[in-house]
C-alpha cells in the first residue's frame, strides 16, 4: 500500500547557481517543493538571475542566507532555517530531501515518491555510532565531539592542528549533553516532517546546537545524532549516492559515468561537474507514469570509485614514473612480477643460458647487468619495451632498468648474474619477494682458470672479485632479506649439480622440462694448483667451499649422466 | 638550530633569490615584446590559456590551434621570435590569439622563458595556463569524455596548481625524412610510434622536481653519453599566480612545491603526456638551420647529434615501438596516470 507523499527539497547552492536553477527546476516540476538557500558569499548579480529564473515557480522559496563554510556549524543552521521556512509555508509536507545545488536526480522524482510512499513513516538517513565507523578524514573520529573546534580548517589550519594538539595534551574531554550518542552519516538525508519536527522544536535544542555549535562537521552529525532522539523507523541508508576520495573530497561525476549511473538506479548523485552536459540532459529521464520502487544498486559505481582510491594511494606495485616515484621501502611492491636472478652458473657451465631457455617458459637473458653489454636474450640492440643494450644508459638508472623490463614482458624474466656485473642492484633484489635467486658462490674462479693470464693480473682480478662477491654475500645474508634465496657454495653444487638446479627450475616455472642431462662443464683441473698458489702468494681465497670434491669423481658422474 | 636546519634554510633563501631573479629578468625583458594583435582583452575570467614562443612554424599552426580549441583552450598567446614564413601574418588573423613579435636572442632569453615568464605575469594571473611548444600535444586521462576545463575544475576541488605531462617523442616507421606532414594534417597519422619503457628517472633534490630521459632520442643519437640527452619531465599546465616563474623550460619551475607533482608513498598522482611531433620530415631542414644558429640549450649539442645521425640514415623505429592508440593505452603501459580522478 503506498500513502499520499508530498515531497519538500531543501536545496543547498554554494557557487554555479546556473546549475542550482536547472536542478531547482527539476524537483519542482516533478511536483516537489523546494527551498533554496544560497551561501551569503554569494554576490547580488548572480542571486538576481537565480531569482529571476524561478520567478514562475510558486512552489519555490529562497530562505534565510548565511555565510557557510566547510566543517562548520553554518551549515546546519541554513539547514535549519531552510527546514522550518518550509514546513511553515507548506504544512502539508510529508517528507523533507536535503540536497545540494549540485546533487542530480537520477530518477524521475515519482519514483522516489513511490519508494517513500511504500514506506512513508521510515527515516532515510545514514547514522552510525561513532564507536563503529572508522571512515572519517585525518584521524578525527569520537574526537569530532569530544574536543572543541573553533577553528576553520580551510582557512586556519595550523591553528586548527595546533589547538587541536593543545586539547589532546591537556586531556581535554567535553560531555554530551543529556541523552544524546554520537552518530555519523552522510550529511544527505531524506527525513519524514514528523521527525524532522521533533528535531526543529526539541524542548533541549538551544543546548544541543551550543554543543554542536562547536564539533568538527557537524552536518555529518547534528541530523544523524539527534534523529536516534526522534525517531525509531530508521533507515540508516542516505538515498544520495555521494562518494568521497581517501582525503574526504566528493568525487565528480561526468558525461562519460551517464552509463554507469543509470545502471546504479540510485534516486540522487553528487556532485556533478556543472560542465557536464551531456549528463545533465540524460538525467532524470521523463516520467511515465509508472513509478519504479526498486532500490538504489550502487555496487559498480562503487567499486569502480574504490579501485580509482586504491590507485591514488598504493599505485600499481613496481612503476615508477612521472606521477609515482616511490621512496626507497614505501614502493608497495619494488617490481611488477616475479623474475629469477642465476649467478654462478654461467661461470660453470658456458652453455647455460641456452640450455636453461630450452627448459624453461620464460626470458632466458645473458649477464644484463654486465659492464661492457646489456646482454638480451638473443643480444638484440633494443631490448623488450625498446630499453638500450647500451650499458651507459642502462647505468644511468639501473631500478628503472629492471623495473621497466620487468612490467613491459608478459613472461618471466630470468638473468645471469656475476660479480663482473654492475652491483648497484643488490640491495634491490634481495629485500624484493619478487625475485628468486639461485646463488653459487666461488664459481667466477672457473673463467679465471681458464683465461690464460699472467699469475699477477689473476691474482689481482681473483681479489677483487672475491671482495665485490663478498660483500654481495653480506647483502644475501641480512636480516632484511625478502627474496626466495637458494645459496650454495661451488663445492656443495657440484656435488649434486642436478638436484639444486631442478629444485630451483621448478620453483619458478612448475612446468619446465626435466632436467636430464646438463650442459658441457668447465674443466676444473688446476683448480686446486691455482688456489694453492693464490693462497701462497699471501692471499685467501675463500667461497669455494671446504671440500671440493676430486675433479675425477665429477668426470667420472658426469660420464655416467650422459 | 642544528646545521641541517641552517643548510635547509640557506637553500630555501637561494630558491627564494632565484625565483623573484627569475621573474624580475621576465619583466626585465618584456620591452623586448612588441604587439602585434593584443587581443587579451577578452580573456574571461575562467578562460584556459595556452602560451607558445614558435619559429618559422607556418605549417604546422592550423593543425596545432585547432587541437587546442577543441580540447576548451580559450585563448593563445604567442611569441612569435622572427619567424621568415609568414607565421606572424597568418595568426594575426587568428580570433583568439594575441600575438606579440621579437627578433631578440632566443637564447638569451632563456630559450623564450623569459617572455613566458613576462606574459604569465602580466596575462596568466588566477588562470589555468598551458605554456607548450608548438610541436606539443597534450593528452591527459579521460580526454576522450571530457574537456581540458573539467580537469582543471578537478585539480581546483583537490588542491593542486601544476599539471605534469612527460614529453613523448613520437616517430615514424622508416626514414624520418620520408615522414611528410602537410598542412593541417594530423602529424601523429604519419609518426604515430613511440617507445614504451625505456625512460631513466632521477630526482632533482633542489628544485624536488623528477628529471626523465630516455626514449629514442637517447636509444639512437646519445648512447655514449646518455647523461646528456634531453629531459622530458614537463609541467606545462599551472594555475599561475605572481610569484611564480619557469626555471628551465617548462621542465621544472619555483615556488618547488609546484615541482611536486608525484606521489613518493607508492600511491599514483594525475598525469599526462605531450606527444612530440617533432620527427617528421620537416626535422632534417630545421636541425641544419637550428644547428647554423646554434640558439638551442647545451650549444645546441642535441641537435648537432641528431644531425649527425639523420645523416647516417638513422630510424628511430624498432620492432619494439609501439603504435600510438589513445590515452588508455598510455595509461596501461603506465606512462601516464588518472590518479584518483575516476
Amino acid at each position: 500500500m503506498t500513502a499520499d507523499v508530498r515531497l519538500g527539497v531543501v536545496l543547498l547552492c554554494h557557487a554555479d547557481l546556473g546549475l542550482a536553477a536547472r536542478l531547482a527546476r527539476i524537483w519542482v516540476d516533478d511536483g516537489a517543493r523546494v527551498a533554496i538557500h544560497v551561501d551569503a558569499k554569494v554576490s547580488a548579480a548572480p542571486l538576481a538571475r537565480l531569482k529571476h529564473t524561478l520567478k514562475d515557480c510558486d512552489r519555490i522559496l529562497f530562505t534565510r542566507r548565511h555565510r557557510c563554510s566547510w566543517g562548520r556549524f553554518s551549515l546546519v543552521r541554513a539547514t535549519q532555517d531552510a527546514a522550518e521556512e518550509l514546513l511553515q509555508r507548506f504544512p502539508d509536507t510529508t517528507h523533507v530531501y536535503l540536497a545540494s545545488g549540485a546533487c542530480l536526480p537520477l530518477r524521475p522524482v515519482s519514483d522516489l515518491i513511490a519508494y517513500l510512499g511504500a514506506d512513508p513513516d521510515r527515516d532515510h538517513i545514514e547514522s552510525v555510532s561513532t564507536h563503529d565507523v572508522g571512515w572519517t578524514v585525518g584521524g578525527l573520529n569520537e574526537e569530532r565531539f569530544t574536543l572543541f573546534f573553533p577553528f576553520d580548517w580551510k582557512r586556519h589550519r595550523w591553528l586548527f592542528d595546533r589547538f587541536v594538539d593543545w586539547q589532546r595534551r591537556r586531556g581535554i574531554r567535553r560531555k554530551m549533553p543529556g541523552g544524546l550518542a554520537p552518530h555519523l552519516g552522510s550529511q544527505w538525508w531524506c527525513l519524514t516532517a514528523r521527525t524532522l519536527r521533533a528535531i526543529l522544536t526539541d524542548p533541549q535544542r538551544a543546548e544541543f546546537d551550543r554543543f554542536f555549535r562547536l564539533t568538527w562537521i557537524p552536518d555529518e552529525s547534528y541530523f544523524q545524532t539527534l534523529v536516534r532522539r526522534h525517531s525509531t523507523r530508521i533507515e540508516s541508508w542516505s538515498l544520495t549516492m555521494a562518494k568521497f576520495d581517501h582525503m574526504g573530497r566528493p568525487y565528480s561525476l561526468y558525461d562519460d559515468h551517464i552509463e554507469i549511473l543509470a545502471e546504479s538506479r540510485c534516486f540522487v548523485a553528487r556532485k556533478i561537474w556543472p560542465g557536464a552536459s551531456r549528463l545533465l540532459a540524460h538525467f532524470p529521464p521523463p516520467d511515465d507514469g509508472h513509478p519504479q520502487v526498486d532500490p538504489p544498486q550502487p555496487a559498480r559505481i562503487s567499486r569502480i570509485i574504490n579501485q580509482t582510491v586504491r590507485r591514488r594511494v598504493l599505485g600499481r606495485p613496481g612503476l615508477y614514473m612521472q606521477s609515482r616515484f616511490p621512496r626507497k621501502d614505501a614502493e608497495n611492491g619494488k617490481t611488477s612480477a616475479p623474475y629469477a636472478v642465476i649467478q654462478g652458473l654461467s661461470d660453470i657451465f658456458p652453455e647455460f643460458e641456452d640450455w636453461l631457455r630450452q627448459h624453461l617458459s620464460c626470458d632466458v637473458h645473458g649477464h644484463l647487468l654486465d659492464p661492457s653489454l646489456v646482454e638480451f636474450a638473443g643480444r638484440h640492440r633494443t631490448g623488450p619495451g625498446a630499453i638500450s643494450s647500451n650499458p651507459q644508459v642502462r647505468d644511468r638508472d639501473p631500478h628503472g632498468f629492471l623495473t621497466s623490463l620487468i612490467r613491459i614482458t608478459e613472461r618471466m624474466q630470468v638473468f645471469q648474474f656475476s660479480p663482473r656485473d654492475n652491483q648497484a642492484l643488490n640491495w634491490f633484489m634481495a629485500t624484493d619477494p619478487h625475485a628468486n635467486m639461485l646463488v653459487v658462490t666461488g664459481a667466477w674462479k672457473l673463467p679465471l682458470l681458464h683465461s690464460g693470464m699472467p699469475f699477477d693480473d689473476v691474482r689481482r682480478v681473483f681479489a677483487q672479485l672475491q671482495r665485490i662477491e663478498l660483500e654481495h654475500l653480506d647483502v644475501l645474508n641480512s636480516v632484511w632479506v625478502r627474496a626466495r634465496l637458494v645459496q650454495h657454495d661451488l663445492g656443495e653444487f657440484l656435488m649434486n649439480p642436478k638436484g639444486i638446479l631442478q629444485d630451483f627450475m621448478l620453483q619458478i616455472d612448475p612446468h619446465s622440462a626435466p632436467v636430464t642431462t646438463l650442459p658441457a662443464m668447465r674443466d676444473l683441473t688446476g683448480l686446486d694448483q691455482m688456489l694453492r698458489r693464490l693462497r701462497n702468494s699471501g692471499l685467501r681465497p675463500r667461497l669455494t667451499g671446504e671440500d671440493l670434491p676430486p675433479v675425477e669423481l665429477l668426470t667420472n658422474e658426469r660420464a655416467a649422466a650422459e | 638550530m642544528s646545521g641541517l636546519d641552517v643548510h635547509q634554510a640557506r637553500v630555501r633563501l637561494r630558491r627564494r633569490l632565484e625565483r623573484q631573479r627569475l621573474i624580475a629578468r621576465g619583466i626585465r625583458r618584456r620591452r623586448a615584446l612588441r604587439p602585434v594583435a593584443d587581443r587579451t582583452r577578452q580573456i574571461a575570467p575562467d578562460d584556459i590559456l595556452c602560451l607558445v614562443t614558435l619559429r618559422n612554424e607556418r605549417a604546422r599552426l592550423p593543425y596545432f590551434l585547432n587541437y587546442y580549441r577543441a580540447l576548451g583552450v580559450r585563448h593563445f598567446l604567442m611569441v612569435d621570435n622572427a619567424s621568415t614564413d609568414g607565421s606572424a601574418d597568418w595568426l594575426r588573423g587568428q580570433p583568439d590569439v594575441s600575438l606579440w613579435w621579437t627578433d631578440h636572442s632566443y637564447k638569451g632569453s632563456r630559450f623564450g622563458m623569459d617572455w613566458i615568464n613576462w606574459l604569465l605575469l602580466r596575462h596568466g594571473r588566477g588562470h589555468w595556463c598551458l605554456t607548450v611548444d608548438p610541436d606539443e600535444f597534450l593528452v591527459y586521462p579521460h580526454m576522450d569524455q571530457r574537456p581540458l576545463a573539467a580537469l582543471t575544475a578537478w585539480l581546483d576541488d583537490t588542491g593542486r596548481r601544476s599539471f605534469p605531462a612527460m614529453l613523448l617523442d613520437m616517430y615514424p616507421k622508416g626514414p624520418v625524412e620520408d615522414a611528410i606532414c602537410t598542412e593541417g594534417e594530423d602529424p601523429f597519422a604519419v609518426a604515430r610510434w613511440f617507445d614504451p619503457a625505456n625512460y631513466s628517472i632521477q630526482k632533482n633534490e633542489y628544485f624536488g622536481n623528477l628529471w626523465i630521459q630516455g626514449g629514442p632520442r637517447t636509444r639512437a643519437f646519445f648512447t655514449d653519453d646518455p647523461l646528456s640527452g634531453p629531459a622530458l619531465n614537463k609541467i606545462p599546465l599551472v594555475k599561475w599566480h605572481l610569484r611564480y616563474a619557469y626555471a628551465s623550460s617548462t621542465h621544472m619551475l619555483l615556488p618547488r612545491g609546484l615541482n611536486l607533482v608525484y606521489d613518493e608513498d607508492g600511491g599514483e598522482q594525475v598525469s599526462g603526456c605531450l606527444l612530440h611531433a617533432k620527427f617528421l620530415s620537416s626535422f632534417t631542414s630545421k636541425s641544419a638551420e637550428e644547428l647554423d644558429r646554434r640558439q638551442h640549450y647545451g650549444n645546441s649539442q642535441e641537435y648537432r647529434a641528431y644531425h649527425a645521425g639523420l645523416h647516417r640514415g638513422v630510424q628511430l623505429w624498432c620492432s619494439e615501438s609501439r603504435e600510438y592508440r589513445d590515452w588508455r593505452q598510455l595509461e596501461d603501459l603506465g606512462l601516464i596516470s588518472r590518479g584518483n580522478w575516476a
